[in-house]
């Protein structure tokens, strides 16, 4: 069946694994009761039962959850955060400015992109060195065809200031030898030690640590699209509560203008 | 000082106040002093993104392209989108992010515009290398964040044939003489058709136009995502006033539900 019989047999109707309210009633999240199976489940545990429909170790969660607190910065300068920022000063509301600063993480240069081809990355890199591949021609190739390694290298600085404190909690909770982290560590060994001087930051950290916990790329992509939401909310606020216009003012002689000189439209 | 670069956008502060312009100055040409005056909206759109004043045909093609893109109308999942922001009331900023998001798709949207554009660039009016393209399936890329295309971009999925819409936006806007693009589709079209087992959409339209215009790809996806936005607000506060009473919420049929309502929880719980 195809074309517009496919589409009829839709019409009205939502046939779904996912879940469902009845209202007045009880909810249903992915086969389960929302308030007697899982009533013991905290907000990342729903979120990522939601994602994967499979349930994490303690140890694991404890991870996960510093993952994200460790991700979450309030500095409104930060181009998705000064998006929630922006709009505290120009008196948008909370709920307008936080999504879009959350749609803004999706980017190329941090982010969504990064966070799906590095775990893309250490997936397949995993794969192929268990079929006997070499990890260092396999950098070089993957560098080569796509000009950098997501999870390697950082726009601003050199090294991850959330590296260290991450991997103390993941030794903590005896996670620390999982094929895909080592492997990544392995990564930024040879990295390093080329012409390259990337670091691992901490995209390429996560996505190993979530790549040993089970998830697939996209998987691990749909954890992270919250992963910064904590440090928004601050920037949103502040920038509310200080005089409307005040963050990040521009003045016309910060605009640097480098196009064509003046000229008049056809009459 | 750290400043904003532009190649578009040229201000003079006004002499008592730093923060507000006296003038604006856009690819050269005095807006407030000389555009308002001469230019049309599409004239000044055009020369937003292209950096040059568009040909009287240019201009019409633009114009035209904005005419039918601009409502695809409420069984579209943009305005659809836009809709349930309306009939929740929900902020209208909000009801235009949810067009932008759903319009955004690789089926039906900016996306698919965009990759058809690149398609146009790859393949030109070279028949048979849009007939080897369009045999092909689209590739599924794991590392992007767009989810793979499930069909060849600028043709409808769903469709049996080439809509009058379709076919009325392509005759018109390949008779405005601006560009090999729109000609050569519209004279190609049953082979493209065939070649892709699918009727040729709106979207393929609009590639072929917004090419023919000059534009990137990137600028036609993000003129793509622009141009929709008049029908997805106007259907989202006309869905406000109607109510949600009169909205479709859709039957549900669970697949795997586990049973009755409160299942282990006990009666004080319940009450």
């Amino acid at each position: 069946m195809k074309g517009p019989q496919l589409l009829e047999e839709q019409v009205g109707r939502l046939a779904t694994r996912m879940g469902a309210v009845f209202p007045g009633e009880r909810a249903v999240f992915r086969g389960q009761d929302l308030f007697t199976s899982l009533k013991d489940l905290d907000w990342l545990e729903l979120y990522l039962f939601g994602i994967t429909g499979r349930r994490y170790t303690p140890q694991q969660m404890r991870v996960l959850h510093v993952i994200w607190t460790h991700t979450s910065y309030p500095d409104a300068r930060l181009w998705n955060n000064r998006v929630a920022a922006l709009a505290g000063t120009a008196r948008s509301t909370g709920s307008l400015g936080i999504a879009a600063a959350l749609a803004v993480s999706e980017a190329m240069i941090y982010g969504g992109a990064p966070q799906l081809r590095c775990s893309e990355f250490l997936i397949r890199a995993k794969k192929m060195l268990d079929q006997g591949a070499d990890l260092e021609a396999l950098v070089r190739t993957e560098l080569k065809e796509k000009r950098g390694i997501g999870g390697y290298g950082r726009p601003i600085v050199l090294t991850d200031e959330r590296i260290a404190p991450i991997m103390a909690v993941v030794r903590e909770q005896g996670l620390e030898n999982g094929p895909h982290l080592r492997l990544a560590f392995e990564v930024e060994r040879i990295l390093l030690a080329g012409r390259w001087r990337m670091h691992m930051n901490v995209v390429g950290l996560d996505a190993a640590l979530c790549a040993d916990f089970g998830m697939s790329p996209r998987e691990f992509n749909y954890f992270f699209i919250p992963v910064f939401l904590a440090g928004m909310p601050p920037c949103y606020l502040e920038a509310a509560e200080k005089p409307e216009g005040q963050l990040f003012p521009l003045p016309c002689r910060m605009m640097h203008y480098e196009g064509v000189p003046r000229r008049q439209w056809r009459r | 000082m750290e400043s904003i670069h532009t190649r578009i956008w040229q201000e003079e502060a006004e002499p008592d106040n730093a923060f507000a312009a006296a003038s604006c100055h856009c690819h050269g040409y005095d807006v407030y002093g000389d555009l308002l005056l001469h230019a049309s909206w599409i004239e000044y759109l055009f020369l937003l993104f292209r950096g040059e004043a568009p040909s009287l045909a240019q201009a019409r093609l633009l114009e035209g392209l904005a005419l039918a893109l601009a409502n695809p109308g409420p069984r579209d999942a943009a305005v659809h989108a836009a809709m349930c922001g309306g009939v929740g009331g929900s902020t209208s900023a909000s009801c235009l992010m949810a067009a932008l998001a759903v319009g955004a798709g690789a089926s039906g949207g900016a996306r698919e515009v965009r990759l058809a554009m690149e398609d146009w660039l790859e393949r030109g009016t070279d028949a048979a290398r849009w007939q080897t393209g369009l045999a092909a399936k689209p590739a599924e890329n794991p590392a992007d964040v767009w989810p793979a295309p499930g069909h060849a971009p600028g043709f409808d999925p769903h469709g049996v044939r080439c809509t009058g819409p379709v076919r009325q936006t392509l005759a018109h806007l390949a008779g405005l003489g601006c560009g090999p693009s729109l000609p050569w589709l519209q004279a190609q079209r049953p082979l493209l058709e065939s070649a892709a087992g699918l009727p040729l959409a709106m979207t393929g339209v609009a590639a072929a136009a917004l090419l023919d215009l000059g534009f990137t790809p990137a600028q036609g996806e993000m003129l793509h995502l622009l141009l929709r936005l008049p029908g997805a607000a106007a259907h989202a506060l006309e869905q406000k006033d109607y109510g949600h009473k009169k909205f479709p919420f859709f039957r549900v049929e669970l697949e795997n539900d586990p049973g009755p309502a409160g299942a282990g929880l006990n009666t004080e719980d319940r009450a």
